[in-house]
């Protein structure tokens, strides 16, 4: 009895009444919320390296749907094209997005909060309706379509992604660095290049990544605004889905994941030790 | 007086934060009705202590009762006590008058009771005429005083006061000062309040306890812990001081020899035990300066002048002693005169009644 | 922040190349299809610009309606399921100790930066016939089926069929909440981490329970963030096309399916740009009063 009441105040002991994340129910929905995200990707994976065809019914480990997808000639193609178009369109957006989100950091001008809720459109709206838009657009023209308007597009959809992360950067920038650096006889010019740039810098990477992975794993826009043949890796996918669901789109899958996870991990790892320099 | 039950009592109250041993060992009583503060440098566990009073932190060890009611695993809102809080943390998305019924309201008081209960809180606070603002309506100090109403609605057993006074600009901290105790005596409740600032401790609390690292060095009303610190924490925390170190020579009949470095051996009286080395320490106020050396039974030390402050009221000298050791000597400026009499490089001995002598034991 | 007459040249440098950009590349388009969604469809698919409002009209006909009224409600059941689940987890990380955070961000977050439609495959993965679910589940069957035998009951079970579980407007609410959960929990972080701690602390002193506070306080404080979140979850889910178009079945058909029908397979422009203002004129709405309001807020804040 004593014992009882003992391990309950102990187990008391521990928890403050704010620390959620102390308590069982709330490790068991961040537990389950975990699971629900991960368990299909893992699956996905996993199954990519199963040497049975049909199906899901594990026949042992192989790398034969990898090398299946490594010698299609069109997911080739279709690679090259996503990095080909994820790679411009990254440069142009991030470019003119975070001179926008400098822009809109450091200015006021008439109707700002109306430019603002335009520009961020792209952000809101569902993709579809952006995609129809675009394709009529260049329909209306008479442009054709082809990689260069999907990478048209994709620079549109993407620069306000990067001008609100550079934005988000910038907000916590102190304002009299600028005007020390100006006090001590710097010229604007010097004191942006010198002081306000290299505060961006990880504002930057983190919206040319953000650019980057959003232009690689776009699917309706550039199915949309693609010309016929001109395939990139999610529209490739797709198409395979259409037709047959072998373990080779698991493998080709698998491969996309890696390369923008890895993307992801290591520009985050640049980011934090970035930010940790600048503290100490 | 000292008899009553204590409406809180702290007993051997330790908090761990991993590694970090927040509060160490804490024992304190608290009677009713007293207006307490818990005084110390940032960081030293006071404001622990407050929260573990008001059920926001778990103890690591110890118990805390609160009007005999041992508090353990008791949830805050289960408590006989309230808190103002260092923000105020005035709900910005309720009136002024939603905030004070909101403790009312959700420990299920009639309707009907409420808005009486309410108003009355306001006009307590001056607040009578602002119910139907918004907190972002009204200025940093009305906010406080909704934040005080807000907790005083509810007659707390005891009202806790984290910082509540940091917040505010000079003058007006000077007021809420005066304001705070007036209250205490019209609602009669036990405050508790945490300050870093000794002024504020020392002008409101009937007792106060210094805290340094977790630990509580003293526990005394104001008057003792300035005139009789027990060591060198409290004397140098709460006011001024020049302190040397020393080392007991002998004790007889309520007077203690001590061998101070670089003074030699002086008597001084005092009544508790001492032992080993120790300090000893005069307040500048009250040491005298002179010329020539002073006569009569005094300790006197001889020095050169090496700074002068001048604060209006009273002018601080700074003089380098024979001791190696940096004394102060406070000087009233009592009649109007632009230029010092003392002047930097003045030779000047500084001398004070034996019995003016706080002798730190720890 | 300074005024933009301070310094105009250096103002259009930074703000001209993207406006340009916005304004010709997706501004301009925008209206474009606007005034498409006026016009008239030709005999063979092309359009006559014209002013009428027929394909509107069109767009609340009942079987279009029905499609409308479908998107919203499966729209709005994946948002509320996506802010049940997420709001628990949002609180969960931004009350975490400070060094827990970013970890358990990255690992929600983690699966946003994998494409949309490899998310999509994945639940065909795990819910289609031959799918891991049932795929265990006919194990489980064949096992039992095994066990029946042994009792001398070898027919009771029967054949194993898999289930159904693909292809219906549950999958397809999945699928969405699935796919948005972050775009809920990351606004909800933002607001809760900012939130002051002292407001709860307040309100539990106050004699508040754990409930009441969240209902009191916790709530309306972050009130913010789950508006932005829901109504951005809310409309992406709405609008999606990948996911019906994949996981759903015949009767999953929503408003993003439809206007990609309407421009790839009918080839009736007009009509599918009216039915994407449909979805996204509650957009705009949204947006202006959300403007109106904050302007509205501000000088409200400014005259006090």
């Amino acid at each position: 009895m004593t014992d009882v009441v003992a391990s309950r105040r102990r187990r008391r002991r521990g928890v403050n009444p704010l620390e959620y994340l102390k308590r069982p129910w709330m490790w068991l929905t961040l537990l389950a919320c975990f699971l629900f995200l991960y368990f299909p990707l893992v699956t996905l994976v996993a199954f990519s390296f199963n040497s049975y065809k049909r199906g899901f019914i594990w026949k042992g480990f192989s790398l034969k749907w990898y090398e299946k997808a490594l010698n299609n000639q069109s997911l080739h193609e279709a690679f090259f094209n996503s990095m080909h178009v994820a790679a411009v369109s990254t440069v142009v957006s991030t470019a003119l997005g975070a001179m926008l989100g400098l822009a809109l950091y450091r200015y006021w001008f008439p109707w700002k909060g109306t430019y603002e809720g335009i520009a961020h459109l792209p952000i809101v709206i569902p993709e579809i309706c952006m995609a129809v838009a675009m394709v009529t657009f260049f329909w209306a023209i008479g442009i054709e379509l082809s990689l260069s308007t999907v990478i048209v597009s994709h620079i549109a959809f993407t620069i306000p992604f990067v001008a609100v992360v550079v934005r988000a950067r910038m907000a916590g920038f102190d304002k009299s660095l600028e005007e020390a650096s100006r006090d001590l006889g710097a010229s604007e010019w010097q004191t942006f290049w010198y002081v306000t740039f290299p505060y961006m810098i990880p504002g930057l990477v983190a919206g040319a990544l953000m650019a980057f992975v959003l232009s690689l794993d776009d699917f309706v826009i550039t199915f949309f605004t693609a010309g016929v043949g001109d395939n990139t890796f999610p529209v490739k996918i797709y198409s395979m889905l259409r037709f047959s669901v072998t373990p080779e789109v698991n493998a080709a899958s698998t491969i996309l994941i890696a390369i923008t996870l890895s993307l992801t991990l290591v520009a985050m790892i640049m980011q934090s030790r970035w930010t940790k320099g600048h503290k100490e | 007086m000292t008899d009553a039950k204590p409406i809180i009592s702290i007993r051997n109250v330790t908090k761990r934060f991993g590694s970090v041993v927040a509060v160490d060992n804490v024992s304190i009583d608290i009677r009713p009705g007293e207006f307490f503060a818990l005084l110390g440098p940032s960081g030293c566990g006071k404001t622990t202590l407050l929260r573990m009073l008001a059920g926001f932190e778990t103890t690591s060890e110890g118990e805390i009762e609160i009007d005999g009611q041992p508090m353990f695993g008791v949830s805050p809102n289960k408590r006989p006590v309230n808190m103002v809080f260092q923000s105020y943390a005035v709900f910005p998305h309720m009136t002024v008058f939603d905030n004070v019924a909101y403790g009312l309201k959700v420990t299920g008081v009639p309707k009907n009771e409420i808005t009486g209960q309410v108003n009355e809180a306001l006009s307590l606070v001056h607040l009578e005429d602002y119910g139907r603002r918004k907190p972002d309506q009204l200025s940093g100090g009305q906010r406080q005083r909704v934040a005080l109403a807000r907790a005083l609605v509810k007659k707390p057993k005891v009202l806790l006061l984290d910082e509540p006074l940091s917040a505010l600009d000079a003058k007006l901290r000077e007021a809420m000062r005066l304001e705070l105790v007036r209250l205490q005596h019209s609602v009669g409740i036990t405050f508790i309040i945490v300050t870093h600032d000794q002024d504020e401790a020392l002008s409101m609390a009937d007792r106060a306890a210094v805290m340094d690292r977790g630990v509580v060095r003293q526990i005394a009303p104001p008057g003792e812990l300035y005139e009789h610190p027990n060591g060198r924490f409290v004397a140098d925390f709460i006011g001024k001081v020049n302190m040397l170190e020393a080392k007991v020579a002998g004790q007889s009949g309520g007077e203690l020899v001590v061998e101070v470095n670089g003074m030699g051996r002086i008597v001084v009286p005092h009544d508790g035990a001492a032992a080993g080395d120790i300090g000893i320490a005069v307040r500048p106020e009250k040491t005298i300066l002179s010329a020539d050396k002073p006569g009569g039974d005094v300790v006197a030390l001889k020095g050169k002048v090496c700074d002068v402050a001048y604060y209006g009221n009273e002018s601080h000298i700074l003089l380098d002693t024979d001791t190696g050791v940096q004394f102060t000597s406070t000087v009233q400026n009592d009649a109007r005169r632009v230029e010092s009499s003392v002047v930097i490089g003045d030779n000047l001995w500084i001398s004070w009644a034996p019995g003016n002598t706080l002798v730190l034991a720890e | 922040m300074e005024d933009w007459r301070k310094n105009k040249r250096v103002f259009a440098v930074f703000m001209g190349p993207a406006t340009f950009w916005l304004l010709v590349f997706f501004t301009i388009p925008v209206i474009v299809i606007w005034v498409y969604s006026f016009g008239e469809r030709g005999p063979l698919g092309q359009t006559y610009l014209a002013f009428s409002f027929d394909n509107y009209l069109r767009a609340i006909e009942p079987i279009h309606l029905k499609i409308l009224w479908k998107s919203i409600w499966i729209g709005g059941l994946s948002t509320f399921l996506c802010l049940i689940i997420g709001f628990p987890v949002a609180l969960g990380i931004a009350f975490a100790p400070d060094r827990w955070k970013n970890p358990l961000l990255l690992v929600v977050v983690l699966p946003f930066f994998t494409n949309m439609l490899i998310r999509t495959f994945a639940w065909i993965v795990v819910l289609g016939a031959r799918g891991i679910v049932n795929t265990g589940l006919g194990w489980m069957h064949g096992q039992l089926d095994w066990l029946f035998t042994l009792a001398g009951q070898p027919d009771l079970l029967g054949r194993f069929t898999p289930l159904g579980l693909l292809y219906n407007n549950y999958t397809v609410i999945v699928g969405l909440v699935y796919v948005h959960l972050p775009f809920l929990i990351l606004p909800l972080y933002a607001t809760l981490e900012k939130l002051d701690r002292s407001y709860l602390e307040a309100s539990l002193d106050l004699g508040a329970g754990q409930w009441r506070t969240f209902f009191s306080v916790l709530a309306p404080l972050a009130m913010p963030g789950i508006v932005t979140g829901c109504m951005l979850v809310f409309i992406l889910s709405m609008g999606n096309f990948l996911i019906p178009d994949r996981l759903g079945g015949t009767d999953s058909l929503m408003i993003g399916n439809l206007i990609a029908q309407e421009f790839i397979k009918a080839r009736d422009w007009p009509f599918g740009a009216a039915l994407s203002f449909v979805v996204m004129y509650p957009v705009f709405i949204f947006f202006a009063a959300n403007a109106f309001r904050a302007r509205y807020l501000e000088r409200a804040r400014a005259e006090t």
